[in-house]
């Protein structure tokens, strides 16, 4: 069973997943990978304002290739999430509800996830072309100059992802290949 | 003696670039298919037929498969009785990868200066070119568009000859296995055996565009790349990293002459999007 979630998402939604889950995301999310990250975080420590709103949102780690005439976006599969790890919890204790990306997070990521009931979703790594088919509007908010590395606000329909580690900090990432190993 | 002209050589890496971002190699798609098949994990189905209906959204849309769309890394083999007129040859391969890349919408994903400035250079160059000469006077390029998530994950061991098979075969698992979920599996995984320091890793390369189903002409390596692709599926890892039956879609390996003192060993990952071509000019 595939369960529909919207984003942003609310406390009680977010609490209820599960790692394992499969779902399809619709709502709006914002885009950020590594070069965005290190700016929010300089931001952040100079107690700046940050150029999108965190609390309950979600955040998803891409970078897509550039939008053809006549479409709203490129190809925009995920990205390793673990180069993210650094900046990730100080947004997660600022309220951030989620993260879309794909590989593994750092325990201190993980910690800060269970501190504050958000869950990490992963996207399946290059099926960017398929995946790119469920945003529906697509809006650089900030640092343009950072090219593919903007932030970008996406509104999403039915974004195909999988719950990787839930907000007691279960992994699928230790569940999954334990169960489907050899010596499982 | 033949003339060649450099313009020659920036279209078909231009042609080859257009192509192997969008459209996938059939030995690929059939190897995703079975694994497909064979899973017995309803979460790495679901990733699996999404890498499925992936091909088809980009051979429908044009949009590339993947949207790191890669550093470009051509192994350019000519004949020592070519001449390449109308200009420098580097600067042709670098013309067609730039001109593949905005004519594409591909992303451009190269940064001009690693540590300090990283800035992007635009055009997705400079290419990474390793040009070597062979009798004859044809050209042969083998081009690659290789993703950062998989390049990241790849490794090199330096081992000692005493470590034997089990020590190589340790080494291939170790890479696949801490790679875990990031290199994007259902991988494929080139193995480079002997060389030194910097030719391993090349052989390893060059592996992973060897055709899926396709062994090693020795049997005795052959045999080690069948217990290599079985050890690492035994891990579980599955597709996207979620636990499956299916981890790597394929072992190539390569050997050259090493030091009697030395067994160089280096794994060369590449996502299941594997993303190549080949052409003789």
């Amino acid at each position: 069973m595939i369960q529909s979630i919207t984003l942003p998402m609310t406390p009680e939604v977010r609490l209820n997943l599960k790692a394992g889950d499969l779902v399809k995301l619709s709502g709006v999310l914002y885009t950020a990978r590594d070069a965005a990250h290190k700016r929010l975080i300089e931001l952040l420590k100079k107690g700046m304002e940050l150029p999108m709103p965190i609390r309950d949102q979600v955040i998803y780690y891409v970078g897509p290739s550039p939008a053809p005439a006549g479409r709203i976006i490129g190809s925009a599969g995920p990205t390793s999430s673990y180069r993210m790890d650094s900046y990730a919890p100080a947004l997660l204790d600022l309220g951030l509800s989620g993260m879309i990306g794909k590989g593994l997070r750092s325990p201190e990521v993980v910690e800060a996830m269970k501190r504050n009931g958000a869950v990490y979703f992963g996207a399946v790594g290059g099926a960017a072309a398929l995946i790119a088919q469920t945003i529906t509007q697509a809006q650089v908010i900030a640092f343009e100059d950072l090219g593919t590395e903007a932030v970008r606000r996406l509104t999403v329909r039915d974004f195909p992802a999988v719950v990787l580690i839930d907000s007691r900090g279960n992994s699928l990432y230790e569940t999954g290949p334990a169960q489907y190993g050899a010596h499982a | 003696m033949r003339t060649v002209d450099v313009s020659e050589i920036s279209q078909a890496v231009r042609r080859m670039y257009l192509e192997m971002n969008v459209a996938v190699l059939p030995d690929v798609r059939g190897a995703v298919e079975k694994a497909l098949a064979d899973e017995a994990s309803p979460a790495a189905r679901y990733a699996l037929s999404q890498i499925r209906d992936n091909y088809d959204v980009s051979a429908r849309t044009g949009l590339p498969l993947c949207q790191d769309t890669g550093m470009a890394v051509l192994f350019i083999t000519a004949g020592q009785d070519v001449h390449f007129a109308g200009g420098d040859l580097y600067q042709a391969v670098q013309q067609g990868v730039r001109d593949a890349y905005r004519d594409g919408y591909f992303r451009k994903s190269i940064v001009s200066e690693p540590l300090f400035d990283r800035k992007n250079t635009g055009d997705n160059c400079p290419a990474v070119i390793h040009l070597s000469l062979c009798p004859g006077e044809k050209v042969h390029i083998l081009a690659m568009a290789k993703g950062f998530g998989s390049e990241n994950m790849s490794r090199v061991f330096m081992l000692a000859p005493a470590a034997g098979e089990e020590g190589v075969l340790n080494a291939i698992v170790s890479a696949v296995r801490d790679a875990g979920p990031n290199p994007c599996p259902p991988v494929i995984v080139g193995v480079g055996i002997g060389g030194n320091f910097e030719t391993a890793p090349l052989l390893a390369k060059k592996a992973t565009a060897r055709p899926l189903g396709v062994h090693h002409r020795d049997e005795r390596y052959a045999a080690l790349e069948k217990k290599a692709l079985d050890r690492i599926n035994a891990l579980g890892i599955g597709a996207s990293g979620i636990g499956g039956l299916t981890t790597a879609l394929w072992v190539s390996a390569e050997y050259a002459p090493t030091h009697i003192a030395g067994m160089p060993v280096a794994v060369c990952i590449c996502c299941h999007a594997s993303r190549h071509g080949e052409v003789t000019l």
